[in-house]
């Protein structure tokens, strides 16, 4: 059994093999299998359905259904909704980044937690409270209109509302931890060399900061796009109105007009590809400023 | 910490920066939260009781936690599978792999609703083999859990790839060369080490299962008494005019969002503390990040 030859043909066995093997302990073979099979039967062999159903159109029809007026009214609300939530995020997500790291106030760790109740927040629970809230009668809603002649429930001033409490986190939770990173003599430095406070901020922490901000604001946008339950209740859904791109999905689906509803949700998944790709390259980007900080 | 002067703003722009961000926070977090109470409250605790403890509201709330119960092992299992075989292991295709685990976070939650009706309803693809035998999936129990496993499938292993990544696999090697066996070093290396982790996931998991609206309210068929979850039913009250009984069971999953950020709160204090001695691996599992569930 220990005559060196076995010893050494012993040794040089798992050697030879350790080229091909992608690592020493046991079970990649067993993980792996089961993570390709449990992902192909339930995300990317049902999504395959898709593209596949819509296909039946043919070309010029699935053209023509996913450019149909309502069907654009709907992808311009959805987008345009989407982008303005993202920016008040991006700018007030920054801004309470900032006094989270930053400021000292009493309460602070309870307001720190809550920023991530809209995850764990059902999204039709949002919905029908934002929708009590700005309604006519509601809190905000009666003094709004009467003050302001500012109607928001069921208009698409709705939609942004509900879709800036869907992205309140993302953009805080992003900035906060590449915040508290950032060294404090960075800034005595810039200080030292006649930097103003002002100067201080815009030259030397925001560019720090860009990177995960651009990132809070693509995952807060690809959200926003998405998001069905907290919309429906405040939107009205007047169709060419205030009627959201996956609200048209729903209602072709209620219509049996399956190829329909399957070529605008292929176009919806070729967008959010788009973003997760947009949102990939940022934070490989963020993670070299991260790096290059360290 | 207090900041010395040329490193902070002055005291007023300081004064307006919170005044401002603890302003947005109220208004966008905390009065729709306060709403809910509110709202559910309006007339009365009898009817408050009344209306989460009718047969609807109940079988509601029972399918819900079935519903969490079989997604969420299920998705545990596949999350430990996949953080294991992308954290422990070297092959080709690893991010292409990692972003594939994403794609539910950036699906429209009713576009993974419509995947299943379009396999499985009527028209779909196994549409008829289904009726054949009888079976049904799309507007049925078995749909609902699939919209939700679609839904809810990357919380887990998002938790867990960066944390093992971060741990390496040294500590596993070790017992390889101690004489362990695979499920050994699983049980008494792997898994100290990252059980805050998959609790944290599991949470989230957890509280995406019970929440979910979009997905499952396109394969449910909003069957009451069947097929309806706490939101489908909350939407059905809402939608029927009766407001109080709508927020009632709204309430009861505000509970359970304000619970889970509770849990996820205590789990992060208790990772990013240093473990006592008597748990020497522990100490060196790296603090749960704290990042956005859908990163």
């Amino acid at each position: 059994m220990n005559t060196p030859s076995a010893a050494a043909a012993g040794a040089t066995a798992p050697a030879g093999r350790q080229r091909n093997r992608p690592g020493v302990l046991p079970g990649f073979g067993i993980s792996m299998g089961y993570t390709v099979l449990y992902l192909s039967l339930l995300v990317l062999i049902p999504l395959a359905a898709l593209p596949i159903k819509s296909a039946g159109l043919g070309w010029d029809g699935f053209w023509d259904t996913v450019t149909a007026p309502r069907v654009v009214a709907s992808y311009r609300l959805t987008f345009g909704a989407a982008l303005v939530a993202a920016l008040v995020n991006l700018v007030f997500g920054m801004l309470v980044a900032w006094v989270l790291v930053r400021y000292r106030f009493p309460g602070k760790k309870v307001l720190d937690a809550l920023v991530d109740l809209p995850f764990a927040l059902p999204t039709a629970v949002a919905g029908i409270a934002l929708t009590a809230l700005y309604a006519k009668n509601g809190w905000l809603g009666g003094p709004l209109e009467q003050w302001l002649g500012l109607k928001v429930a069921f208009t698409p001033l709705g939609i942004v509302v509900a879709l800036i409490f869907i992205g309140i986190p993302f953009v805080v939770r992003t900035v906060q931890p590449v915040l508290e990173d950032i060294e404090r003599e960075i800034e005595e430095a810039a200080a030292s060399l006649g930097a103003s406070r002002w100067q201080t901020i815009r030259r030397v922490l925001l560019p720090s900061v860009l990177p995960a901000l651009l990132t809070g604001f693509a995952l807060a946008f690809a959200r926003a796009v998405g998001e069905y339950g907290s919309v429906v209740f405040i939107a009205g859904n007047r169709p060419m109105v205030s009627e959201i791109t996956p609200l048209l999905i729903i209602s072709k689906l209620e219509q049996y007009d399956y190829a329909g509803a399957a070529a605008i949700a292929t176009v919806m998944l070729v967008l959010s590809f788009a973003l997760l790709l947009v949102i990939n390259l940022l934070q490989g980007w963020q993670a070299r400023r991260g790096g290059r900080h360290a | 910490m207090t900041r010395p002067d040329h490193l902070t703003e002055p005291r007023w722009v300081r004064g307006l920066l919170l005044a401002l961000a603890l302003g947005f926070l109220a208004l966008f977090l905390l009065v729709p939260l306060a709403a809910v109470f509110a709202e559910a409250f309006k007339k009365g605790w009898e009817l408050y009781l009344a209306a989460i403890t009718e047969p609807d509201a109940w079988s509601a709330i029972q399918l819900t936690l079935w519903v969490a119960a079989i997604s969420l092992p299920l998705n545990l299992v596949f999350g430990v599978a996949a953080a294991w075989a992308i954290a422990k292991f070297q092959f080709r295709g690893k991010q292409f792999l990692i972003t594939l685990i994403d794609l539910p976070f950036s699906v429209s939650p009713v576009v993974a609703g419509l995947v299943f009706v379009l396999l499985f309803g009527a028209q779909g693809w196994l549409g008829p083999w289904l009726m054949e035998h009888d079976l049904k999936i799309v507007y049925a129990v078995p749909g609902v859990v699939l919209a939700t496993l679609f839904v809810t499938f990357p919380f887990i292993a998002r938790e867990l790839i960066p944390l093992m990544q971060a741990q390496g696999s040294e500590e596993e090697q070790a017992a390889l060369t101690l004489g362990a066996s695979g499920w050994q070093i699983f049980w008494r290396v792997t898994l100290p080490n990252i059980k805050w982790g998959l609790l944290y996931g599991a949470i989230l998991c957890n509280a995406r299962a019970m929440g979910e609206f979009g997905a499952v309210s396109v394969v449910s068929g909003h069957v009451r008494g069947l097929t309806n979850t706490m939101t489908l039913h909350v939407e059905i009250l809402y939608n029927e005019y009766q407001f109080s009984a709508a927020f009632a069971v709204a309430s009861l999953l505000a509970l359970l969002a304000l619970v889970t950020l509770l849990v996820k709160n205590l789990i992060e204090w208790r990772s990013a503390r240093p473990e006592p001695a008597s748990a020497p691996m522990e100490a060196m599992a790296a603090p749960v990040p704290v990042r956005p569930a859908t990163a």
